[in-house]
């Protein structure tokens, strides 16, 4: 263990806390006016499809759509038992099957 | 919270991996599994450290990964703000996506907590304790399993699918809808900017996009308002 490593892993924690409690720093009243509390109200699901997406149609980031790929079937059943009913491993496994069962009997990407 | 373990530990087994495949020392995985607490940004900085780049890059490449949270943050405050620095402090750090999700889709509307016992503090602080706790053993297990984990298994995918799962019960209306889509769509074509910036970015075009239609909703009804004799 270097001390390049310890330092640059010492940087990230301090990262890691800083942006997330970035806005618990200060004591100062600090009212958000209503419009920002309102359009924030869909920064979770933005934020989640902003993570999700990428990894479903991007390959190595680049767009190749085919539509024999196997990630974009597993995520279409995904969401749709996930639609259908609310168990959250159900919709994992089911998703996982439908992208192994692609992957690995049909062979696609 | 214990519904998402499954994909957040196949998250972290996934994590831990990458990080030993791309070269990474044992000893140096170890400690960044246990302390970053970070995926993406651990994920991102692993290749600049083994490139040697200067730390400031490092930093400055992991800063803007976890630029999202600093959104987040200002959301979470209102319910942080009865707890002292240091246990705000703590707060943020183990604040991840999935923690952040679930404490706002379940209080998010609630008034803001007067006392650092309140329920949803309790809450987020299990969700917390349950995130944690399931990620560092999953991470440390594929850190140290790296060897025998098949990268053909598909694992990272199943942290894509939990999250699709979570995605698709917060998706109620049609302003939700649309900030999905606008999300999605935003991102993958923001995908070629540096740092993950893309996901950042994807999120402002999202609410900014909902702040628009809500005005836009507001006008026309007191429109139709006026127009009433």
């Amino acid at each position: 263990m270097t001390v390049y490593y310890l330092a640059g892993i010492v940087g990230l924690v301090a990262l890691s806390v800083w942006t997330r409690s970035f806005f618990f720093l200060t004591e100062r009243d600090w009212p958000m006016p209503g419009w920002l509390v309102r359009g924030l109200r869909l920064a979770p699901v933005a934020a989640l499809s902003a993570v999700i997406m990428p990894e479903v149609v991007l390959n190595q980031g680049v767009w190749t759509m085919d539509w024999r790929d196997a990630r974009c079937w597993g995520f279409v059943a995904s969401v749709g038992y996930a639609w259908w009913s609310e168990s959250m491993l159900g919709t994992i496994l089911f998703g996982m099957a439908v992208y192994l069962l692609c992957r690995h009997a049909l062979g696609w990407g | 919270m214990w519904d998402m373990t499954p994909g957040v530990a196949a998250w972290g087994v996934v994590t831990g991996v990458a990080m030993v495949k791309a070269g990474l020392p044992l000893s140096v995985a170890v400690l960044m599994s246990v302390s970053v607490f970070a995926a993406s940004a651990q994920l991102a900085a692993v290749p600049l450290l083994l490139a040697g780049a200067p730390l400031w890059v490092v930093w400055l490449t992991a800063l803007c990964v976890n630029l999202r949270f600093v959104i987040f943050s200002a959301q979470m405050r209102a319910h942080m703000m009865p707890l002292p620095t240091r246990w705000r402090l703590l707060a943020g750090y183990l604040t991840a996506d999935v923690t952040y999700v679930l404490m706002m889709s379940r209080h998010g509307g609630d008034q803001p907590a007067r006392s650092p016992t309140s329920g949803p503090l309790a809450y987020f602080w299990g969700l917390c304790a349950v995130n944690w706790s399931s990620w560092n053993v999953a991470s440390l297990f594929g850190v140290l399993c790296a060897n025998w984990i098949p990268v053909s298994w598909g694992l990272g995918f199943a942290g894509t699918l939990a999250l699709t799962g979570l995605l698709v019960s917060l998706v109620k209306d049609r302003a939700t809808l649309l900030s999905t889509v606008t999300a999605g769509a935003a991102s993958v074509a923001a995908f070629s900017l540096p740092f993950k910036l893309n996901i950042s970015l994807a999120v402002a075009c999202a609410v900014v996009l909902g702040m628009w239609m809500d005005q836009v909703s507001k006008a026309s009804l007191s429109a139709q308002r006026g127009a009433r004799p």
